[in-house]
């Protein structure tokens, strides 16, 4: 086994010590504290890069997901706010026509009642007259049957005494 | 190899010098060839690692590929340490990719161009050292942490009293064989793996050598099996380096969240 062998010759072990002391160092030095730690930085950059991104994306979302629903709430406060001014309105409009329809109301009301009362002094102012027709022509009647003159109180009497029974 | 026509399995372990180039006391330092794959792997891991420089935001398929083995090794530390591990990462994860590469070096087909391969973490002086330096690591950051407090590791939680005497010995004795397990498992790993598909590429020639009736009924079944196992072998480079990664890792844990 020339590892064992060679052992007792002068240079080897103390070729393959420097040899590889020189090449480690040189790995370790060079590549491992040298290259290593900024291929890792760059892994590390990256990953946070990616973490950074996908929590903004979730953040993104999270506001657009606000947004809507703030979007969504001011539409309902509005059709809300909308429906509100249309029955206001349809209800100021059923008040208003009540009242003018109420105020039309009374108007024919009154007008009902003149006419009313213009009849009744009409027809009082008619029955007065026919009392007074009919009276004189009761007193006008007797004359002429039984030729006694009565007088036109009397008449007036006697017919009141029967038209109002 | 040995004798002609026979396959010496050892002899692609065997580390040639290529030049030497000075002297440290009574040894001599050499470029190898062990020396040569450490620094191919080295530089090939760099040029690896480049391309998953261009920290682009929606990265590229190369970028995507080099952010898949730190991401594999910085969630390994997180889920085994916890926050606290992120320091130690570049420590895990230089290990796993530096013995990663040399494993799978040390199977690709080079010879096939000409190049001798060689599996550098097939020597224990490589695996050791690694073992060694995980371990000591381990020992510097649980005193620096804890103090002495680091010694309460050899005492589980929930010990009866009566066994106080025994545990700590146990997991004293275990905790002192983990650099050994360490080193011995790679290096066996590797060295075995190796030395099976040599011996199966000798039986291939040695039938061959034989005749043609005997060629093709060791050669066939050997090669159908070869390919299995350098399917596996690649699989065994994979799970070692991320075994070595993966008990660094809680060991280190060990030092820093004691039990």
């Amino acid at each position: 086994m020339p590892q064992i062998s060679q052992f007792a010759e002068s240079w080897y072990a103390a070729s393959q010590i420097f040899w590889v002391l020189l090449t480690f160092g040189f790995v370790f030095f060079v590549i491992g504290r040298g290259m290593l730690p900024k291929i890792e930085a760059t892994v590390d950059a990256r990953d946070r890069k990616v973490a950074d991104d996908l929590a903004a994306a979730k953040a993104a979302h999270a506001a657009a997901d606000k947004l809507e629903e703030t979007y969504r709430q001011q539409s309902d406060a509005s059709r809300a706010a909308a429906q509100k001014a249309v029955t206001d309105a349809k209800d100021k409009a059923a008040k208003d026509a009540e009242k003018r329809l109420a105020k039309v109301d009374a108007e024919l009301d009154d007008k009902l009642s003149a006419a009313e009362a213009d009849i009744n002094a009409a027809r009082t102012s008619a029955m007065a007259e026919i009392e007074s027709v009919a009276a004189e022509a009761a007193g006008d009647l007797v004359a002429k049957l039984s030729g006694v003159k009565v007088a036109a109180a009397d008449a007036k009497a006697a017919v009141k005494a029967v038209l109002h029974g | 190899m040995a004798d002609q026509g026979k396959v010496d399995p050892m002899h692609q372990f065997e580390v040639q010098k290529m030049f030497d180039m000075f002297h440290v006391g009574n040894h001599e330092v050499a470029f190898t060839t062990s020396a040569m794959w450490m620094v191919v792997a080295g530089l090939l891991l760099w040029v690896f690692m480049i391309g998953g420089m261009k920290r682009q935001l929606v990265p590229g398929r190369w970028q995507v590929a080099v952010e898949g083995f730190t991401g594999f090794i910085s969630g390994m530390m997180n889920a085994n340490i916890g926050p606290e591990g992120r320091k130690y990462t570049p420590y895990v994860f230089s290990l796993f990719m530096f013995i990663l590469m040399l494993n799978v070096i040390g199977l690709a087909p080079l010879g096939l161009f000409g190049v001798h391969p060689f599996t550098v973490t097939s020597h224990f002086t490589i695996t050791g050292f690694l073992a060694i330096l995980s371990f000591s690591i381990v020992l510097i950051v649980g005193f620096w942490r804890h103090g002495l407090h680091f010694f309460s590791l050899f005492v589980p939680r929930g010990t009866p009293w009566w066994l106080l005497w025994l545990i700590p010995v146990i997991e004293l004795v275990s905790f002192l064989v983990r650099p050994f397990s360490l080193a011995l498992r790679l290096f066996v790993a590797m060295t075995a793996g190796h030395v099976l598909m040599k011996v199966f590429a000798s039986f291939i020639i040695d039938g061959i050598a034989a005749g043609p009736a005997v060629g093709l009924g060791v050669g066939i079944p050997s090669m159908a099996l070869m390919v299995g196992i350098s399917g596996l072998e690649l699989l065994v480079a994979g799970i070692q380096a991320y075994v070595f990664a993966l008990l660094t890792s809680l060991y280190l844990n060990d030092a820093i969240n004691l039990h």
